[in-house]
């Protein structure tokens, strides 16, 4: 391990990174011949050529959002980006087959441990593409599809030109025609009318090389009545430079399926994490988007859900934790586009050393939308002074049938608190840990146990060797 | 002579600059219970606190020992770590931390051999089921919501479970119904019985179910009168009005 990577590694235990081994990797910078040079060598077909090439063409048009943390975002060098990176020449479905540093990598995020206990199927993403991928059997029988979004888009052309960008324009901003002009990887989901999918499926993503570039693209559809768990984590080495994350995710709930889509992204604090997540609810049909933000240095993320047919339900829970060094521009917008839909949203935020985290909400109902119900809570914590966080909500009300509540609060750890747990012999530390876990508990109880744990842990790592 | 366990000597106390304990002493060997007994703001709490370690307390002057040891340098998780323990008047509560999983850390930092897995549950049914506590207790978030009652049950709970040889008790006994009382009263007399136990109270009533050794009578900061059980009776039908005149 170089020594810069050492000395910033710290407490991040997924700090650690594998010779950079490749296959086929781009000189970095970004040019339509990169484009179309990744399009040619995945073989596709040439619509997919010319959408590609439309959103590079507005991204270079596009300016930078003029909001989030405008000073960060325009120290992004694109020009230093490796925007393709392959480090495997297949996707294997057994892990004997995936080259030893990528399986020790996943072997040490406990992801084939995790696949065997508990898992539905696995996409692992290493750098550009998927290096292995497997579903159970029984779920295949069933007809759902699980894949990487390559290979979806080989297998399934005709769906995926049915459904990619429709959620999502590539013209939706910036970093939406990034993706779209340079995606590489990701997953295909389509579950089937009816089947109701039990065990989550989860898709791993992992950056390896320096100033890599990820950009993994994501389509789910559930069919009518059925339902389905997608789990996403994410992690980095540690770099001195900056690595850069632009996912695009496109859910699609058809009437009275339900999708719950949960990511811890823990990635290491010199990655720009920008990502656009929607999702399309139609009649009666559930989005649940449990977004957890623990790493990166800066994040701008806001899962939406269009509320499109009657009935239809938005959850959104998030938390964010902004340490040194971190700032994390999250929230969550819902549109109540049709009557009689609901709509919930929890957010939850820790900054801490100077960190900032920002909470950037839109709810918009039409005014055709009649008795539609919502309820919106932020709450920050702010554990020293040098920390701070904002809350930006907006709120568009077409109609006066509608019912919304909205709270926001901003604590502090008191000592009351902290005195309490000290007399229960808690170190100071152990006490902010668990005071610190407590207040992301409505976030945790959400995901799958195996991730509670970790991301409980985590924090309280977080709390470790920082009071004075 | 018993083992002294916790002994203050002429201890002064300031918060932000105000004086409020002045001049304080007071011991206490195992096997023996004490009684405080003053107005409000005669600075009871704030010698709980202190002994426990609360950091916006100031000594100004004077001493406390913990079994013959100054307790100065220690922590407040170390003092708990060591056999103190105190029944806060107000417990603080830590919304999204479920009691049982509080409890269970904080048996294994406080105690030397703490159970594990089967032997911690079955400690823990026991200790409930003394204090008639539900299991749905352990669920709940530690004091989020509870009634006043509730929390003085959960305080005694973690006395059982903690084992102190310093039991520090402030009013432990208000918000208790007279079966919730007899339940915490049970709860106390067994750990008395072999550690040290200083009971902060305005009210006879719970002296009557815990029979303490000494009873104290503080007024502004320091303990003006010592006696038996009797003082007790004696300052709640007459007030301390008296004492003042006389000290
Ligand atoms: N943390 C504190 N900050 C400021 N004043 C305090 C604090 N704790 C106690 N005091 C003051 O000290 C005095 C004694 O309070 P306390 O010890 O709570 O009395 P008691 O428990 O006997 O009712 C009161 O005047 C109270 O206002
Ligand atoms: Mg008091």
């Amino acid at each position: 391990m170089s020594d810069d990577a050492q000395e910033i590694i710290g407490d991040y235990k997924y700090g650690f990174h594998d010779p950079e081994n490749s296959t086929i990797r781009f000189d970095k910078g970004l040019s339509e011949q990169v484009v179309r040079d990744i399009s040619e060598l995945k073989n596709e077909p040439q619509w997919m050529t010319d959408i590609r090439v439309k959103a590079y063409r507005h991204f270079v048009e596009r300016v930078m959002p003029e909001w989030g943390n405008c000073s960060l975002l325009n120290m992004i060098d694109f020009e230093n980006v490796t925007y393709f990176l392959r480090s495997s020449d297949q996707t294997e479905k057994s892990w004997d087959d995936v080259p030893d540093d990528i399986k020790n990598t996943f072997n040490r995020l406990g992801i084939p441990e995790a696949e065997q206990k508990w898992l539905g199927g696995v996409t692992a993403q290493y750098e550009s593409e998927a290096v292995y991928h497997s579903i159970r059997e029984d779920l295949e029988e069933q007809g759902v599809i699980f894949l990487d979004m390559d290979s979806g888009l080989k297998e399934y052309p005709e769906i995926v030109k049915k459904y990619f960008g429709t959620v999502i324009p590539h013209s939706d901003n910036k970093f939406s025609a990034l993706n779209t002009a340079v995606w590489s990887g990701g997953s295909f989901l389509y579950i089937p009318k009816g089947v109701h999918v039990e065990m989550p499926v989860q898709a791993y993503f992992r950056i390896n090389a320096k100033n890599m570039g990820q950009f993994e693209r994501t389509l789910i559809i559930a069919d009518e009545g059925s339902s389905v768990h997608y789990v996403e984590g994410c992690t980095a080495p540690s770099y001195s430079t900056d690595s850069l994350h632009s996912a695009v995710v496109e859910l699609i709930a058809m009437d009275g399926a339900k999708i719950r889509y949960s990511t811890v992204q823990n990635w290491s604090s010199n990655v720009y994490n920008l990502v656009t997540k929607r999702a399309v609810a139609h009649r009666n049909a559930t989005v649940e988007w449990v977004d957890g933000n623990i790493g990166s240095k800066l994040t701008m993320k806001y899962p939406s859900v269009l509320l499109k047919g009657e009935g239809a339900h938005a959850e959104v829970i998030s938390v964010a934790y902004a340490g040194k060094g971190q700032h994390q521009d999250t929230g969550a917008k819902v549109h109540h586009l049709a009557s009689n839909t609901t709509s919930n949203i929890l957010s939850k935020s820790i900054s801490k050393g100077g960190g900032r985290s920002s909470y950037r909400g839109l709810l918009q109902v039409t005014p055709k939308s009649t008795g539609c119900r919502s309820k919106v809570v932020c709450d920050a914590l702010i554990l020293d002074e040098d920390s701070r966080s904002d809350t930006y909500p907006t709120m568009e009300i077409g109609n006066s049938t509608s019912d919304l509540e909205h709270e926001a609060s901003v604590s502090k750890v008191s000592s009351d608190q902290l005195f309490y747990l000290m007399s229960r012999g808690f170190s100071e530390e152990e006490a902010m840990g668990l005071i610190v876990n407590g207040f992301f508990e409505p976030f945790t109880r959400e995901l799958p146990m195996e991730y509670a744990v970790e991301l409980n842990k985590l924090l309280e790592l977080e709390m470790e060797g920082s009071i004075g | 002579m018993a083992d002294e366990i916790l002994r203050v000597e002429d201890l002064h106390v300031s918060v932000e600059g105000t004086p409020i304990l002045k001049g304080l002493s007071l011991t206490i060997h195992r096997g023996e219970i004490h009684a405080i007994m003053g107005r409000n703001g005669a600075g009871k709490s704030t010698l709980a606190n202190v002994v426990m370690g609360h950091p916006a307390y100031e000594i100004t002057s004077g001493n406390i020992f913990f079994k013959g040891e100054p307790l100065e340098d220690l922590e407040v998780f170390q003092r708990a770590r060591a056999g103190m323990f105190l029944s806060f008047q107000y417990p603080a509560a830590i919304p999204g931390v479920q009691v049982g999983t509080f409890l269970k850390k904080s048996v294994a930092s406080v105690r030397d051999d703490p159970p594990k897995g089967r032997a911690f549950r079955k400690e823990l049914t026991a200790a409930m089921d003394k204090l008639s506590m539900d299991k749905s207790f352990l669920s709940r978030y530690v004091n989020d919501g509870f009634s006043g009652g509730e929390k003085k049950r959960l305080e005694i709970l973690q006395m059982l479970l903690l084992q102190p040889h310093l039991a520090l008790l402030d009013e432990t006994d208000s918000g208790l119904d007279i079966d919730a009382l007899r339940i915490v009263a049970q709860g106390i007399n067994e750990v008395a019985a072999d550690s040290a136990c200083l009971i902060i109270t305005h009210y006879q009533r719970l002296l009557d179910l815990v029979k303490p050794h000494y009873v104290h009578a503080m007024i502004d900061g320091a303990i003006i009168r010592t006696g038996g059980p009797e003082l007790a009776l004696e300052l709640e039908d007459r007030g301390y009005d008296w004492l003042e005149v006389t000290a």
